[in-house]
């Protein structure tokens, strides 16, 4: 058996962050996980991240996953990979599968970061060859370079639905549909946004009655749930996909902390049985932690900076750092982590029906049931203005902790303030170089450059582009609304790929000037 | 179905390209990659036929939890595909039922 | 959590989805699970020992919410009242021959 200072179970945001904070004040740590590669979900992620400055916003996921393993590394810290914890005792011994082989290890401190697992729900059908998980969509897709399928139905709108179904198209799939039996779009709008526009509807208050199929699937049928979540019968729809792909929510896989007998509650905000946990992530069993989403269901971001609060309060408990010391560290990353947990979408407002934003403007009712703000709604939000010239459309409409836009607008045209969950606003009076960071920037890609004062008749709108091919000036195709319908015949005028903007292209196209507030996507074809 | 450049990821790093003997058939995939990630880019989706119903199964989860995806490799049954990385030559077989010699009896 | 033992809960009634399955490795249905709690299974713990649901290669970790939710809706419960099945090791399925291969607490390795 050997011992360590600090064990921690799981390699993903939460685990990598405790064992790189803990490992930095000298603690012995090491970190085991179940899967050939470390990173957890880190490395499926190939959207830009939400946030500030401190939660890595505006950086890809998987490059955070990077820059994790690299300072992992430099702190010292061993990182054990296929190894199982398959137990996890009060003494705080754990036994390990590895190879062929149970090993036991013990430490003075643990951190349990063993993330979470999918839901998953059962209809006519879901065990056929071609039902996935979400999950499993980004796996093949974004590890392995294998498309999932090639038409595929989603089942969820939660964040996890959206941004696959993004990911999806991204990977050169089509996607036919998304639904979700709630009567409103679950994950943020900005997300839902950047799929319809590209034509993919939506259906709530929709859930799967079968997927069709004797040996793979080639067909899913859904259809409206009622009130009492009976399907409304009359209401069937038919798709004609390959793949049927389920995003119904994360649990978090708590059992070891229960076996080690920490004391847990089903608490519906955490979105499951967790563990009880104090601010710095202590369970009840003294010297057991938890991070990330094995304590509560959030986003990457809020998982790393609870694993270096964990990280930091196994150091504190070992004596390696004063409890002095231990608060001041701690401060900072609580803010960073509060002012996540803030907005529409924190914890406390889970399952509640929010109407209006922190401004006071009507939340979109098109963009909660249909996934795009309808054009009478938009200009209700302070980032969408009637600005002459080359001027940022912001179409960020709930609030959300994030804030890139305002950090990379280098004449500060863009505003939201201290509190970071505020719309942004753009600033009349403020010029815009038409510089486009705030474009890139937007991990929403909700934000438009819009000129309309140059040519007589014409105006350009400046979109983000993360699809191949890339388009080039001159390129014909068309202008297609919120809604993913083309509004007009265009033509590309420039197309803008440097470093900074990290693989989100910009590209301008030219439309008639009464389209300027309408024209949202570039499609080279569109259906008929 | 597999993807040649991705917008953000750029081509895919893969292995070198390998023959494995898919049912008795020979069949190209990468060095390295999960034997799962390689039968979906060739189009094969069944990768087990269960003990009760006889009903097909294939890749569900992908992260080597569900157990869906099991196959008989090089002879041994209950091979989670989506988590074993290919090799030269490897013999892969649908799975019938749980045991490896019950399916041969099955088939 | 359902404390009386002795409350009524109703006959079995089939259901047009009682052939749904629930747990995909040991393929057991809907109907199989509704039956088990009519015939008094009012538990995680007790069905998993009735019918083997979540005691397959993936050890519950697909079908543990969806059993839940049947549970809470035969007995007029909430999911949340649903006590947990117990959790022990192995958490994750090791062979036999693996388990016999314990390096032990004390000895080397």
């Amino acid at each position: 058996m050997k011992r360590y200072d600090l064990i921690v179970i799981g390699a993903g945001p939460a685990g990598l962050s405790a064992a790189i904070e803990a490992g930095q004040q000298g603690l012995k740590v090491i970190v085991f996980d179940e899967n050939a590669k470390p990173g957890g979900q880190l490395f499926k992620q190939i959207h830009k991240f939400f946030g500030s400055k401190e939660h890595k916003a505006k950086i890809r996921g998987f490059r955070i996953g990077e820059e994790l393993l690299k300072a992992a590394a430099e702190a010292g810290v061993e990182v054990v990979l296929n190894a199982v914890v398959i137990g996890l005792y009060l003494e705080k011994e754990i036994t390990v599968r590895m190879d062929e082989k149970v090993y036991h290890y013990k430490a003075d401190t643990i951190i349990i970061a063993t993330g979470a697992t999918e839901n998953m729900i059962a209809f006519e059908g879901w065990t056929l060859p071609g039902v996935i998980g979400a999950g499993a969509a980004q796996t093949m897709m974004n590890l392995h370079g294998v498309m999932p399928g090639q038409r595929i139905f989603m089942l969820g709108s939660g964040n996890v639905g959206l941004v696959v179904s993004y990911q999806l198209l991204q990977a050169g799939c089509e996607v036919a549909a998304i639904c979700d039996a709630a009567p409103r779009i679950g994950g943020y709008g900005v997300h839902a946004a950047k799929v319809a526009r590209y034509g993919v509807p939506f259906y709530t208050r929709h859930s799967i009655i079968k997927a069709e199929g004797t040996d793979r699937v080639t067909g899913v049928t859904i259809g409206e749930v009622g009130p009492n979540w009976k399907f409304v019968p009359g209401t069937e729809k038919h798709f004609d996909v390959d793949t049927i792909c389920l995003a119904v929510g994360l649990s978090p896989m708590s059992q070891l902390a229960q076996m080690a007998g920490c004391a847990m509650e089903d608490n519906p905000k955490k979105a499951g049985l967790v563990p009880t946990i104090d601010e710095y992530g202590e369970t009840s069993v003294p010297g057991i932690f938890a991070a990330g989403d094995v304590s509560g269901i959030e986003e990457a971001s809020a998982a790393m900076i609870e694993g270096r609060i964990a990280g930091a309060a196994a150091a504190y408990r070992l004596g390696y750092i004063t409890l002095e010391s231990l608060e001041e560290k701690t401060a900072a990353m609580k803010k960073a982590l509060s002012s996540l947990r803030r907005g529409m979408f924190a914890p406390e407002n889970r399952g509640k029906r929010i109407e209006k934003t922190e401004e006071g403007c009507d939340i979109s009712i098109n963009l909660l049931e249909k996934g795009y703000v309808a054009a009478d709604e938009i200009t209700r939000y302070p980032g969408v203005t009637a600005k002459k010239g080359i001027h940022p459309v912001v179409e960020c409409t709930q609030n959300i902790p994030c804030n890139p836009c305002q950090d990379v607008c280098p004449k500060q045209c863009i505003k939201i303030g201290e509190d970071i969950t505020a719309l942004p606003r753009v600033e009349e009076f403020v010029e815009c170089t038409g510089c486009g960071l705030c474009v890139a920037a937007c991990p929403g890609q909700a934000i438009f450059l819009v000129n309309s004062g140059e040519t007589p008749g014409s105006a350009y709108v400046t979109l983000p582009y993360e699809f191949l091919p890339i388009p080039k000036a001159g390129d014909k195709g068309y202008a297609c609304d919120r809604s993913g319908h083309a509004v007009c015949e265009t033509e590309v005028v420039t197309v803008k790929s440097i470093s900074a903007y990290d693989k989100t292209n910009l590209v301008t196209i030219k439309v008639p000037v009464e389209l300027a507030d309408a024209a949202r996507a570039y499609r080279r074809e569109v259906k008929a | 179905m597999r993807i040649e450049e991705h917008p953000i990821l750029g081509k895919p790093v893969k292995g070198r390209r390998i023959t494995f003997i898919y049912d008795g058939k020979p069949m190209e995939g990468f060095e390295g990659e999960p034997i799962a990630a390689a039968l979906r880019a060739a189009g094969v989706v069944t990768h087990r036929y269960t003990r009760k119903q006889h009903k097909p199964r294939g890749i569900f989860c992908a992260i080597g939890r569900c157990t869906d995806c099991v196959m008989i490799v090089n002879g041994v049954p209950n091979v989670r595909t989506c988590i074993t990385p290919l090799s030269e030559g490897m013999t892969v077989e649908t799975q019938n039922t749980v045991a490896a010699d019950d399916g041969r009896a099955d088939a | 959590m359902i404390r009386d033992r002795s409350k009524d809960i109703g006959e079995y009634r089939p259901a047009s989805d009682d052939d749904m399955l629930i747990c995909r490795c040991e393929e057991v249905t809907k109907g199989e699970i509704r039956r088990a709690i009519h015939d008094g299974m009012y538990t995680l713990t007790e069905i998993r020992r009735y019918l083997r649901v979540g005691m397959g290669l993936c050890q519950g970790q697909t079908c543990t919410r969806l059993v839940k939710a049947i549970i809470a809706s035969e007995l007029g419960t909430s999911p949340a009242e649903t006590k947990p099945a117990t959790a022990r090791a192995p958490m994750r399925p090791v062979e036999m021959k693996v388990m016999a291969k314990d390096t032990g607490g004390s000895k080397d390795e």
